[in-house]
């Protein structure tokens, strides 16, 4: 279909000639200056890149570049500086006992900054970023500790898991009592009236009174006869404030009935054990921790301690 | 030369029936003998698409002689016109679902077949290749015909073409809803959904290249080279890409030929062709034609158009390997991907170019011609796209942008941007141009949909590059001991406002398209356009026009 060539009248420049469904033209017009230098300065670009880096394969090997840089012996250089740099920190920590190091600012204020990012990889999943925890998983920040909450207690916590199925695990389980129909759905109610009094929440006072005596014969031992809970089997205290599962009439009595048990990795199996150390004396320094005297389940150790 | 007609109708009815019988009997073998309830189900759709296509040819026998008069042969275009905006609508509809699920992820509503690594495929499959893959099918078998003044070979081959290819988008859309997948992006249909594309692809090219073949003009118009390279290199890098392995071929499940390393550098030499060709060449096959048509002045560079076809072809093949900077590839092939990356940012600005200058002298019509502003607009994107692109694949750059929503905002710029503008500034030229109207039914919602895509776009792409640099640095800010300062979950807890800003954008986009779909159902209804004096002239059918007498192919 070509029609000749003609100039077109807007620009001035001359078409190619060649018509495309009646009324498509080319115009004749050379490559912009600009594009085609840029194009050959990309090139060059490329071709100092080459002369530079790493770039062609050749039969058996490819060309090295004349700065002989490798992103892996870079990668590797950058781990050494960066392990050789935490070195002396991480030898004393392996070396010192967890109370030693509490003492020493150096080494305590290393194992906060690393124990504090190990626990945003692997803990704040369940414990929150700020360790501020969630339905069912612990708040790290107060004193209320299900296992305890001195030095030694949390390192065994972290190391072994809670249920884990580590041999030196915590381990330990709340009956279902609704399930496996220990107690009928009457009684649940009545103890959860109970339970939820001794945290001086609003309740049936008949049916916290009948609850009484279904706690006494049923939680008490675990849960003690006061209600204060006891860490050796990782029993809550039930007078307090902290409710792991919620405190509504609803949630206590969901646990009632079919009973909790949540678990925990021991991260031993996972980490090694500076970082279990350092993520101890982090989770220690949040708040809660408690110096060994003050831990409830272990006055024994307590009375050699100097107050 | 009649009786030959007459034995070619007759052939060609009968060749049509055998496909149809041999792809309905393997519908039938899946449906009964299928290993997997999925591929009895999958199975089941096939066998319907088949007879219902053999019913249909059985009932309307060719007439060769009629149909080399009645000039261009536009049926399975209107077809493909209308899949673009439908698959248009559940493409961008399921990708906003996910920008709210990713903002609120109790969206996932803890079902299978709505959680998002279901999800996502069907949302990419949906907007690349069913519809971008509609809107070049369509296109490119409108504009071969008229650039070559010739009709599309055979009667039964385009329908084919057509039909087979939503077949295949349904059978991998619901493979995905119910889990099946071989976990490559953008290649995730299993094998036997992959041989079937392969089939459609194969008779695709031979109709395309069969109406190249009985072209009355001496030479090839530059918009069907584009369009020529899209599809030969697409159907290459589709079959080395899934060379695999059924383990029953009753069965879904399939291993890929090249392991480790080998397998992830054939991945992304696939998958950023997928980007080179199919959403890049494919489109500029596009806006070569519909640009200088819509605006009625001549392509800018004709020169340009040669070097920067070829320089684009030559170049972007090798740019995969800027896909895995910094991991097990070897670091000579990653230097590769990225300088190839860099000398590929002219030849694609060369398209830009040639978009955007095709407009001197013709600039005021982005004022008055909104579908001109579509396709202008997409070339703007463009650019800005192809820029990012090789700034991006660049190593040091990379180690920063590199898996964050950064690359999800360039994906975006480019898809929303080029790939969805241009289809819907070419959808809006081609529905009053196929089914012979006036103009579109309304000017105004062409304005409409343009504001919200356009608001939409920008939304979604600053806020991903908000988030995506956020990421970056949160990721490799280190305290002064070196250990990391952010744990990974706060890195997510600081998109979220970025995360609710794309979904936002990615809403009114999805408003903009459903605005275009109402617009294109009341034209092709044939209701009066209620602003056709506003409309430009080129606006109506080319049978239409004022003084235009309808040209036809012979």
């Amino acid at each position: 279909m070509s029609q000749g060539k003609k100039i077109d009248e807007v620009t001035g420049v001359e078409t190619t000639g060649h018509v495309w469904d009646g009324d498509i033209y080319e115009l004749n017009k050379p490559l912009p200056r600009w594009w085609l230098y840029t194009f050959y300065i990309s090139i060059l670009w490329a071709i100092g890149y080459w002369i530079v880096y790493p770039a062609w394969p050749t039969i058996n090997g490819y060309t090295k570049g004349v700065l002989n840089y490798s992103q892996r012996d870079q990668v590797k250089q950058d781990i050494e500086a960066w392990k050789s740099g935490h070195a002396k920190y991480r030898t004393q920590i392996a070396q010192m006992s967890l109370a030693d190091i509490r003492k020493n600012d150096e080494l305590f204020q290393f194992s906060i900054a690393g124990g504090g990012a190990l626990f945003g990889e692997n803990c704040a999943g369940c414990h929150g970023r700020g360790a501020q925890g969630g339905i069912g998983y612990p708040n790290l920040n107060d004193d209320d500790w299900l296992w305890g909450g001195d030095l030694d207690k949390i390192h065994q916590t972290i190391a072994f898991g809670i249920r884990s199925g580590n041999p030196n695990a915590h381990d330990s389980a709340m009956p279902r009592f609704g399930t496996d129909k220990v107690l009928d759905e009457a009684q649940i109610r009545d103890t959860a009236n109970f339970v939820r009094s001794l945290s001086h929440l609003d309740v049936d006072q008949e049916a916290a009174k009948r609850g009484a005596q279904i706690f006494a014969d049923n939680c008490a031992a675990c849960h003690g006869d006061q209600g204060k809970g006891n860490q050796d089997m990782g029993a809550p205290n039930l007078t307090d404030a902290i409710w792991l599962y919620g405190s509504s009439q609803e949630a206590v009595m969901q646990s009632i009935r079919t009973g909790r048990g949540g678990a925990m990795p021991a991260w031993s199996e996972r980490l090694d054990p500076v970082a279990v150390k350092m993520l101890t004396l982090f989770v220690y320094s949040l708040g809660g921790g408690q110096a060994e005297a003050a831990s409830a389940s272990a006055p024994a150790a307590g009375a050699d301690k100097p107050k | 030369m009649q009786d030959v007609l007459d034995e070619r109708s007759g052939l060609s009815d009968t060749l049509a029936l055998i496909s149809a019988v041999i792809i309905g009997a393997i519908g039938l073998v899946f449906a009964f003998a299928g290993e997997e309830e999925i591929l009895r189900l999958q199975g089941l759709i096939v066998l319907a698409a088949a007879v219902a296509a053999g019913f249909y040819v059985a009932t309307h026998p060719t007439n060769l002689r009629q149909e080399k008069r009645s000039g261009y042969f536009d049926g399975p275009i209107r077809v493909a016109t209308v899949a673009c905006v439908f698959w248009g609508i559940v493409g961008f509809l399921v990708g906003d679902i996910l920008a709210w699920q990713l903002s609120f992820p109790a969206l996932n509503f803890d079902l299978p077949w709505t959680n998002f690594g279901r999800l996502r495929p069907v949302h990419t499959s949906a907007v690349i290749f069913a519809f971008g893959g509609n809107a070049l099918i369509a296109t490119s078998l409108y504009v071969v015909q008229r650039t070559s003044q010739a009709r599309l070979p055979g009667k039964w081959a385009p329908w084919f073409v057509v039909w087979g290819y939503q077949l295949f988008i349904v059978i991998a859309a619901s493979g995905y809803l119910m889990g099946v997948t071989q976990g490559k992006e953008y290649a995730e249909p299993e094998w036997y959904a992959d041989i079937l594309l392969t089939v459609v692809w194969v008779a695709y090219l031979l109709v395309f290249l069969g109406t190249l073949k009985d072209r009355q003009e001496p030479h090839i118009y530059v918009a069907n080279w584009f369009f020529l390279g899209f599809i030969v290199t697409v159907a290459m890098l589709h079959i080395v890409n899934n060379l695999a392995l059924p383990v029953s071929f009753l069965g879904t499940l399939s291993y890929p030929l090249f392991p480790g390393v080998q397998g992830a550098m054939t991945q992304w030499w696939y998958g950023h062709n997928a980007v080179g060709f199919f959403l890049t060449a494919g489109f500029l096959g596009i806006m070569y034609y519909f640009i200088p048509k819509r605006a009625e002045r001549p392509v800018y560079s004709y020169r340009l158009s040669i070097v920067h076809f070829w320089s684009l072809i030559f170049l972007y093949i090798w740019a995969g390997p800027h896909h895995l900077h910094y991991t097990a590839l070897p670091e000579w092939a990653q230097t590769l991907g990225m300088t190839f990356s860099i000398m590929l940012w002219m030849p694609s600005w060369g398209g830009m170019i040639n978009g955007l200058m095709t407009l001197s002298g013709a600039w005021d019509k982005l004022r008055t011609d909104p579908v001109i502003r579509l396709l202008v607009v997409s070339v703007a994107f463009y650019g800005m796209s192809t820029f990012e692109g090789p700034l991006m694949s660049i190593k040091e750059v990379n180690s920063l942008s590199h898996y964050t929503d950064w690359t999800i905002g360039h994906v975006h710029s480019g898809a929303l941007g080029w790939v969805g503008m241009i289809s819907f500034g070419a959808v809006y030229c081609l529905v009053p141009w196929l089914w012979k109207r006036q103009g579109l039914y309304s000017m105004k919602l062409v304005e409409w949909h343009f504001w919200l895509a356009m608001i939409g776009i920008v939304l979604y792409i600053s806020s991903m590059w908000v988030a995506g640099i956020t990421q970056g640095l949160m990721w490799r800010a280190y305290d002064r001991l070196g250990f990391l300062k952010y744990s990974f979950i706060e890195t997510v807890e600081a998109m979220h406002w970025p995360y609710v800003i794309r979904a936002a954008g990615g809403a009114l986009f999805l408003l903009g398209g459903l605005i275009m779909a109402y617009n294109v159902w009341r034209t092709i209804r044939g209701d009066q356009p209620v602003d056709v004096r506003d409309q430009a002239a080129v606006a109506a059918a080319p049978e239409l026009r004022p003084g235009v007498i309808a040209m036809p192919a012979e």
